[in-house]
């Protein structure tokens, strides 16, 4: 009964952990940094507290993100005359801005996007260098590169946004501000410019499978917290060996719904979702503007649009009626 | 329990947050296009109740006696009401004194001692107006159809209206960096979002495209950048916060461009875009030398209109009451009968832009 709770109620706390001896073959270095207990990390997940483990990837990846986050803070803050008060007040407006589409894919005057091109650099930069940290540490510890190849769908979508696209379209312009409601202006202004993107087959794709990751993720979640009672949250020894927790939650839901997936096949299906929803979305993005233009139209021609009765008088387009001629 | 304390007082913080996420009372929800479309008009009943007393029409003056002979017999250097009779005209007077200038008086734009005399700029810039004015109802009845305006429309009791603009001068004071691009500050003229702040110079005095999506569904050379889209999404956000409605008071949100799937208010709109244009062109920004110094903009401009000018957070300003029907001076001549040289008045009965608009919706 001490699991059920959304804390952990027990923490066992032994000697520090400093974690399995690597391969010397790999050639990552060692892990750094005194081990310590955190009691109030211990609430939510492992008490224990380092060694890290960084190598030469995650500190460029650090360094990279660093200057691209004060890049991008810099600008924020010169954007309200250096002013602590306004800048804290205006955060969630301010934004580092791309180029003018004027400049196409130029290296444009700092002030004019410069900025914006130097900070994606260098964010880009810190993402590429840490998957590459992902890659290596999970060979490094004898796993498989799930989460690596996971995060690098992630990373499509971000470079289609700020990237592929623009140098498809041929202008850095098309690219999406740094920052909070700007980004969010940003999208929807792009769904409208191209003529909804609700009707934009990859991206009802990507919404699928982000929903499906969400009820995926709430299913299992539900499914292991359930069976914590039998040991049912130590899932690679119910991977290795089934035992009763494992058979429970299987023939809960073959009861419920006349099919189980197993304790591994479920993580498959999960990283599947997860890893699909960013790479179709990515397509979606990759062909708006390049290949369709409007998104609505090409819905209509593909016979995906409901149609609906007038219930309005026609409102022909004013501009369309030819000069002089009464509306 | 120290635990279930902390517990406790997070879940009061949670609940302020979400009570602050709320409006009271209830809102108001009216169905206008087909069921599912979401083209349903939302409104906060207490809000509406405020519009309307501070939309509230002031009482008409008595009318004049009828006939009698015309005020340029009566008086002297009259250039626009002439033709009026001296018992209307000397009525408008009155009105016109109690809508743009009640606690000034005529003095503010007479002088006591020679009426005629144009030597107050209050007086030339009062004239303009007028003419305006009998030049938006003459001229731009696909806008304000029979109800009109008169100057309390925009003046509401002030000498100059509430609701105006000026060109948008940069504050950021460096050139190395924070570079706003025009957007990304709260602005209440935009709805308080971070989009482009000033999309009145590109639109309401420049003729900028205002068209943003293709007709085609397949990429066919609209060269048209999201950055563009995000200034237009601006001027939509302006015209729906003047008029207190949401986008699909005129658009079916799920084609925006689609005009045979929006309400017949759009078209009203698109006419008032132009209206705004054209006086902002052709009687606002000429006055700007008139003007002194102080009733100028940071960057020097006079003042000019946008939707809100007019609107003031309803989508009929006053409630769609005419107050011009019981001014009938105001109604203003047929478009010949222009007296100015620099009239627009004939340009007008074209909108200018419309060429452009239809090259790039096809």
């Amino acid at each position: 009964m001490e699991y059920q709770n959304i804390f952990t109620r027990l923490q066992a706390i032994g000697p520090a952990e400093s974690g399995v001896p690597l391969a010397p073959a790999t050639g990552n270095g060692r892990r750094t940094g005194k081990m310590s207990f955190s009691y109030w990390l211990g609430k939510i997940g492992d008490a224990q507290i380092g060694p890290i483990y960084l190598g030469w990837t995650g500190v460029t990846s650090a360094v990279c993100f660093f200057i691209a986050f004060e890049i991008i803070g810099l600008n924020m803050l010169a954007s309200v005359n250096w002013n602590p008060i306004q800048f804290v007040r205006q955060l969630f407006w301010l934004a580092l801005e791309p180029p003018p589409p004027s400049y196409g894919l130029r290296i444009p005057p700092l002030n004019d996007g410069g900025w914006w091109l130097m900070a994606g650099f260098f964010l880009t930069l810190s993402l590429l260098l840490w998957w590459v940290r992902m890659y290596r540490r999970a060979r490094a510890h004898g796993m498989g590169t799930h989460v690596a190849w996971a995060f690098a769908s992630a990373i499509w979508l971000y470079l289609v946004l700020g990237f592929i696209r623009p140098l498809l379209m041929g202008s850095w312009g098309e690219a999406v501000p740094f920052g909070i409601f700007p980004h969010l202006d940003w999208v929807a202004a792009f769904s409208i410019r191209y003529g909804n993107l609700f009707y934009n087959p990859f991206h009802m794709l990507s919404i699928a499978f982000l929903y499906g990751s969400t009820l995926l993720f709430a299913m299992h979640g539900a499914t292991i917290l359930a069976v914590s009672r039998y040991g049912g949250e130590r899932e690679l020894e119910q991977i290795a060996d089934r035992g009763t927790a494992a058979e429970r939650a299987a023939l809960f839901w073959r009861w419920t719904m006349g099919f189980n997936a197993t304790m591994e096949s479920i993580h498959r299906w999960a990283w599947w979702f997860a890893v699909l929803c960013p790479l179709t979305g990515g397509i979606g993005i990759l062909l708006t503007g390049t290949v369709v233009d409007n998104w609505y139209l090409w819905g209509i021609q593909h016979g995906i649009v409901a149609s609906y009765p007038h219930v309005f008088p026609p409102v022909p387009d004013p501009a369309a009626i030819p000069a002089g001629a009464t509306p | 329990m120290k635990a279930a304390n902390v517990i406790r007082h997070a879940l009061l913080v949670a609940c302020l947050f979400a009570i602050g996420a709320c409006e009271r009372p209830s809102p108001l929800e009216k169905q206008q296009g087909y069921r599912g479309t979401g083209m349903v008009d939302v409104q906060n009943p207490r809000r509406v109740q405020q519009k309307a007393a501070e939309n509230a029409v002031p009482a008409p003056l008595p009318a004049a006696a009828a006939g009698g002979p015309p005020a340029s017999t009566a008086f002297q250097n009259l250039q626009v009401l002439g033709n009026v009779s001296v018992g209307e005209f000397t009525r408008l007077m009155l009105a016109v004194t109690s809508w743009v200038a009640p606690k000034e008086g005529c003095n503010y734009c007479h002088n006591p001692a020679n009426m005629a005399s144009d030597e107050k700029y209050t007086k030339v810039v009062a004239r303009r107006m007028i003419q305006m004015t009998q030049h938006i109802n003459a001229d731009w009845q696909q806008h304000v159809d029979g109800t009109g305006v008169t100057c309390y429309t925009c003046h509401r009791g002030n000498p100059v209206p509430s609701q105006i603009w000026f060109t948008h001068t940069d504050d950021v004071r460096s050139t190395f960096a924070g570079n706003k691009g025009g957007q990304n500050a709260p602005t209440a003229a935009v709805g308080l979002t971070s989009l482009p702040y000033d999309p009145f110079s590109p639109y309401l005095l420049g003729d900028a495209d205002i068209r943003e999506v293709s007709q085609t569904p397949l990429a066919s050379g609209n060269k048209r950048s999201v950055k563009q889209t995000e200034w237009t999404y601006a001027l939509m956000m302006h015209i729906s916060q003047s008029l207190g409605v949401n986008c699909t008071y005129c658009h079916n949100s799920r084609s925006f461009s689609d005009w045979s799937q929006s309400s017949p208010p759009r078209a009203t709109a698109w006419y008032g875009i132009r209206l705004v244009r054209d006086i902002n062109n052709n009687f606002l920004v000429p006055l700007q030398a008139t003007l002194p110094r102080e009733r100028h903009g940071p960057a020097g401009d006079g003042p000019k209109a946008n939707c809100a000018t007019c609107h003031q957070g309803l989508n009929k300003p006053l409630q769609g009451v005419s107050m011009l029907q019981n001014y009938a001076a105001l109604r203003g001549p047929a478009p010949a009968a222009a007296t100015t040289p620099s009239s627009p008045v004939g340009l007008m009965s074209a909108p200018p832009p419309a060429a452009g608009e239809a090259r790039e919706a096809r």
